[in-house]
C-alpha cells in the first residue's frame, strides 16, 4: 500500500466515526498499512553520498540506512558493502539504522530486499565517496589519482611510501561537496570482505542483555498503557467502566475516542488495573471459522487477475492424456515474534518521538504524525532493535496507540503488547485456496497447466516449468485491495508472502502428476525445466543429499520440491519419518541449496537458511490460526505451536557459486518450500496426499486412513 | 501486599518495598533498570525470561517478588560483572547463536542453570532442557552447537 493509500484510509476511517461513539473498523484501519505486493521499480532514495555516510575525525566511518536490523544480520552485511566500496576495515564502520530523523528515506524492510535492492544504493555512494576520497588526496599528495591506491581507510602512493594520507585527515569531520558522475562499484573478483563471513556487529550487545529494544528504552516519568480490546474482531463497544481501576493505586484512565487505556508507572501495576476495567461489547461479526474459511474466500475473492499465460487451454486439455485436478488449502498463520509489538513515545512542543518495533520507521513516520495532525517532519522515529518482525511488524498500530496516550497524558508513554494483544492484532499470512487442473500429454510431458490461487498473492505464482499451454490467475492476495469483509481479521506479509502457498500448490501438484506417470521426482522436474539455474540448484541439493532415483511412493520419506524468488533459486529436499499410528511427522533431515547470484555473507545466508527451514517446520505441520466468529482462539503459545529445539532436523545449506549474477535475497527463499518438502516426503513415506497446510498428525492419519 | 523485601541480584544485597505479589520480571526491568531479562509470553511458555534463582533456571514472570526473599538472583546483566564475557557469552557470541536476539538472554540464563547441574550435557539432555524456551527466528542449531562448545571449553562453561 502507498503512503496515499494510508492518508486515504486514514480519512475514510474518520469520516466513518466521526460523531459516532466507538468503532473498531478494521477495513479502513490506516494502521493496517502493509509491505506494497509489487515493489516500487525506482525508489527515490537520496543520491547524494553524504546522506549514507560521514566518515569521522577518528577515521571511524558511520553509515546511516533507513533498514532496520530484525536479525537477519543486515547491520552487518550493510557495513560489509560499506567497507569494501570505500576500501575501510569492517570494524570502523559504524551502523545506525532506523532513525527517521538521520536516516535517509526508505520504505521498509521487508521483501528480502535489503541486499537486492538497496544494496546497489549504498556501494554506488561508497564507491562514490571513495573516488572523491582519491581525488581529494591526489591534490593533497601532489600524485595522479590513477596512481593512487585507497585501502585501510588510507590512500596512498606505490611508487613513494612518503605519500600517504587516511581518509580521516582528508575529510577532518566535514562534508564533502565534491561529487563524480557514474563511478562504477568495485569487480566482484576484487572483492576482500564481501562474500565472506565476517562478525555479527550486535553480537557483543545481544549476549550481554544490552541491545536496546523498544520496550527497553527507559526515558523518566515513563507511564506503561494498557488499553481495552475487543473480545473479537468486528464487535463494537457498547459501554465501558473504569471506576474500579482507581482501586490499584496511581492508575490513571485516559481515553481518546475509540482507545481506552489504563497507566500506570509500572506495567504489571497498569494490567491489575486493567483487569478492574468492565467493558462490553457487541459482537457483529459473521460466523466464519477456521473450517468455513475457504469456501467464504473462494466467494467473495475479488476477480481474478491473469498474471502469466501462453498457449491455450482448450489445445492443452485436449493433447491430455491424464488430466488432475486438486484444490489446496492452508490456514492462516501468525508471525508470533517473541518480541510482541512495543513502542515508548513522547510527545511534546508539538513534536513527537517515537521509538518503535517496527520494520518501516517511515511509514510509521507518516502514520504517527496522521494520528497526531502533525507533519511528518515533526515526528522521529527511531526504531532500536527489533525481536523479530517476519512481516507482522510492518504497520505499527502499537506506535499510534503509545503516541495518542502520551499526548494525552503529558508524559512518555509505553504500549507493549502482551500476547493474546499480539495474537489479536496480528496481520496474519491470508488463508489461501489454490485450484489446479493440469494435464500429462501421451509422450509423459506436462502439456496443461491451469492455475487459479484465491487470497495468496500472485507472487512467484506463475510456474517456472515448461509448460506449452498454460495460465495462471491470482484472485486476492495480502496487500490490500481485498473486498470488505473477505478477511474476518487483518492479513499481511508473512516470510515469503505468497510464495509458501503458491509453492505447496504447485510442486504438490508436479508430484502428484510424476507418481502417476511412473517417473522419479526430481527426473521429472529436471524434463521440464530448462532455466539453467533451476537445473543446477536442483542438482546440487541431489547430490548432497543423496537423491536416489525411485518412484513415489518408495517408502522412503524423501521429497524434493524447487522454487524462485525475487530473483533467488531455492531446491529443498527432505526426508521424513511418519509415525504411521498417530500421524506425527518428524522431518529428520533438509538439505537445501540456494543461486542468490553474489553472496555478501556467506555464513550469514547460511543462518537465514538454517532458520528460515526451522520456522518453515511450523506452518507445515502445525501453525494454523483457529479461529470463530471473529475471535481469535489462541491467547498464548500454549494453544498456537511453533518449532521448539526437539523438531529440529540435520540442516544442511548449499549456497552456488554465482558471482556474476547481482546478488538477490536471501532471508526469505529457504522457507518457501517447506511446505511442499514435507508434503511430498509424507506421500512418499505413507503414500498419502495432503493437500492442506498444516500437516498435523490428525490430518495425515485421516490422510493415510483414506489410502 | 507492599513489604520490604531482600534478595541478592548479581553478587549483591538488594532491599526492596513493593508489592511481593508483583512479578519478578517487572520487578527487574521497571524498578531496578535490569532490561536484559525479556517479556515474550507473561505464562512461563516462552523462556525469554528466564533467570536463576539459587543456580535453579525460573521464569520471572511466574514468579512473584516473595519467593525470592533472602536468595540469590542472576540476570544476564551479572554473568559477566567484570566485563570478561562468560564461556556461554562467548561460545553464542562467537557462533553467532542469534538472531533477533531477544530470547538470547533467556537461552543463556537456561543453558548456565543446566551446565552448572550437568557441566558435560548430551546434544538429547540439551534439547530436553531447553524444549520449553521458544525461539521465532530459528537459531536453534547455532544455539545447541554454542552450548556444547561452552561445555567443551570449560568445567562446565561456570566459572
Amino acid at each position: 500500500m502507498s503512503p496515499a493509500r494510508v492518508v486515504l484510509g486514514r480519512r475514510r476511517f474518520l469520516a466513518l466515526t466521526a460523531g459516532s461513539g466507538l468503532f473498531i473498523l478494521f477495513r479502513f484501519d490506516p494502521l493496517a498499512a502493509q509491505e506494497p505486493a509489487h515493489p516500487p521499480g525506482r525508489p527515490s532514495y537520496p543520491t547524494d553520498f553524504n546522506a549514507y555516510l560521514k566518515i569521522g575525525g577518528d577515521g571511524r566511518t558511520t553509515c546511516f540506512v533507513g533498514k532496520v536490523e530484525l536479525g537477519q544480520g543486515s547491520k552487518t552485511a550493510l557495513a560489509q558493502l560499506v567497507a569494501e566500496e570505500l576500501d575501510v576495515p569492517l570494524d570502523t564502520v559504524d551502523m545506525v539504522m532506523g532513525d527517521t530523523e538521520l536516516c535517509p528515506w526508505d520504505m521498509g524492510t521487508f521483501g528480502s530486499l535489503t541486499i537486492r535492492q538497496f544494496g546497489p544504493v549504498l556501494r554506488g555512494a561508497a564507491a562514490e565517496a571513495r573516488a572523491v576520497l582519491v581525488a581529494l588526496a591526489a591534490e593533497r599528495l601532489g600524485a595522479p589519482a590513477a596512481r593512487l591506491v585507497a585501502e585501510g581507510g588510507s590512500v596512498r602512493d606505490p611508487e613513494d611510501p612518503a605519500k600517504r594520507v587516511t581518509y580521516a585527515r582528508l575529510v577532518e569531520g566535514r562534508r564533502i561537496e565534491r561529487h563524480l558522475e557514474k563511478v562504477p562499484a568495485k569487480a566482484v573478483t576484487a572483492y576482500r570482505v564481501v562474500g565472506r563471513p565476517a562478525p555479527r556487529k550486535d553480537a557483543l550487545e545481544k549476549v550481554t542483555g544490552k541491545a536496546r529494544y523498544a520496550a527497553d528504552q527507559a526515558l523518566p516519568d515513563t507511564l506503561h498503557a494498557r488499553i481495552v480490546r475487543p473480545p473479537a474482531h468486528g464487535a463494537t463497544l457498547k459501554d465501558v467502566d473504569t471506576s474500579r481501576a482507581a482501586e490499584v493505586a496511581g492508575t490513571r484512565v485516559i481515553r481518546d475516542g475509540d482507545l481506552i487505556a489504563v497507566v500506570h508507572e509500572r506495567p504489571d501495576l497498569a494490567d491489575r488495573a486493567l483487569a478492574r476495567v468492565t467493558a462490553r461489547f457487541e459482537r457483529g461479526a459473521p460466523a466464519l471459522d477456521d473450517e468455513n474459511i475457504f469456501d467464504h474466500l473462494v466467494a467473495t475473492a475479488p476477480p481474478g487477475e491473469t498474471v502469466g499465460e501462453s498457449g491455450s487451454l482448450d489445445e492443452g486439455a485436449k493433447l491430455a492424456a491424464t488430466t488432475f485436478e486438486h484444490t489446496y488449502l492452508n490456514g492462516y498463520v501468525a508471525h508470533a515474534p517473541v518480541e510482541t509489538h512495543s513502542a515508548v513515545a513522547k510527545v511534546e512542543g508539538g513534536k513527537a518521538t517515537v521509538w518503535a518495533s517496527t520494520q518501516a520507521p517511515f511509514m510509521v513516520r507518516n502514520q504517527v504524525a496522521e494520528a497526531l495532525g502533525l507533519a511528518p517532519k515533526d515526528v522521529r522515529v527511531i526504531t532500536p532493535y527489533v525481536g523479530g518482525g517476519f512481516g507482522g511488524k510492518t504497520g505499527a498500530r502499537q506506535a499510534v496507540e503509545a503516541a495518542r496516550l502520551a499526548r494525552l497524558a503529558g508524559r512518555p508513554v509505553q504500549v507493549v503488547w502482551d500476547r493474546a494483544e499480539e495474537f489479536f492484532y496480528d496481520t496474519f499470512r491470508p488463508a489461501a485456496v489454490v485450484k489446479i487442473r493440469s494435464g500429462l500429454g501421451a509422450d509423459g510431458k506436462i502439456c496443461l497447466w491451469d492455475y487459479k490461487v484465491y487470497a495468496a498473492g500472485d507472487r512467484e505464482a506463475k510456474a517456472f516449468y515448461d509448460v506449452p499451454h498454460q495460465r495462471t490467475v491470482a484472485a486476492g492476495g495480502w496487500g490490500g485491495g481485498n473486498p470488505p469483509g473477505m478477511h474476518p481479521f487483518g492479513v499481511g506479509p508473512w516470510r515469503a508472502p505468497s510464495v509458501n502457498t503458491n509453492t505447496f500448490a504447485r510442486e504438490s501438484q508436479i508430484d502428484i502428476m510424476a507418481a502417476e506417470a511412473g517417473v522419479d521426482p526430481l527426473e521429472f522436474r529436471l524434463r521440464h525445466l530448462s532455466d539453467p539455474r533451476m537445473r543446477r540448484v536442483l542438482q546440487a541439493a541431489a547430490e548432497r543429499f543423496g537423491w536416489r532415483s525411485g518412484r513415489a511412493p518408495s517408502g522412503r520419506g524423501m521429497g524434493v520440491a524447487c522454487a524462485t524468488y525475487m530473483g533467488t533459486y531455492v531446491a529443498t529436499m527432505a526426508e521424513v519419518a511418519v509415525d504411521k499410528a498417530s500421524g506425527r511427522v518428524r522431518v529428520g533431515r533438509v538439505v537445501c541449496a540456494q543461486d542468490m547470484g553474489v553472496v555478501v555473507n556467506p555464513d550469514g545466508a547460511r543462518q537465514q537458511t538454517e532458520g528460515a527451514v526451522t520456522m518453515g517446520l511450523g506452518y507445515a505441520l502445525s501453525e494454523e490460526v483457529r479461529f470463530r466468529s471473529g475471535e481469535v482462539l489462541h491467547r498464548n503459545y500454549d494453544s498456537y505451536e511453533i518449532p521448539r529445539f526437539s523438531w529440529l532436523p540435520r540442516i544442511e545449506t548449499i549456497l552456488i557459486e554465482n558471482p556474476t549474477t547481482p546478488a538477490s535475497g536471501c532471508g526469505e527463499p529457504p522457507i518457501v518450500c517447506m511446505g511442499a518438502v514435507v508434503a511430498n516426503a509424507v506421500h512418499d513415506a505413507t503414500g498419502a496426499r495432503l493437500l492442506r497446510l498444516p500437516m498435523t498428525a490428525e490430518r495425515v492419519k485421516g490422510a493415510i486412513a483414506k489410502g | 501486599m507492599v513489604r520490604p523485601i531482600s534478595f541478592t541480584l548479581n553478587g549483591r544485597p538488594v532491599q526492596l518495598s513493593v508489592d511481593d505479589e508483583r512479578m519478578l520480571l517487572w520487578v527487574l526491568r521497571y524498578d531496578l533498570g535490569l532490561t536484559g531479562t525479556k517479556y515474550g509470553c507473561g505464562a512461563a511458555l516462552c523462556g525469554a525470561c528466564t533467570v536463576l534463582v539459587d543456580d535453579e533456571a525460573v521464569r520471572s514472570c511466574a514468579t512473584p517478588l516473595k519467593d525470592v526473599a533472602g536468595r540469590r538472583v542472576l540476570t544476564i546483566e551479572g554473568l559477566s560483572p567484570d566485563g570478561e564475557l562468560h564461556p556461554l557469552q562467548r561460545a553464542f557470541h562467537d557462533g553467532h547463536a542469534f538472531q533477533c536476539g531477544y530470547c538470547t538472554s533467556g537461552m543463556i540464563m537456561s543453558a548456565h542453570a543446566l551446565l552448572l547441574r550437568n557441566p558435560h550435557p548430551t546434544r538429547a539432555q540439551i534439547v530436553e532442557h531447553l524444549d520449553d524456551h521458544l525461539c521465532r527466528c530459528g537459531s536453534h542449531v547455532r544455539i545447541l552447537e554454542a552450548i556444547e562448545s561452552a561445555a567443551k571449553s570449560g568445567p562446565g562453561g561456570a566459572r
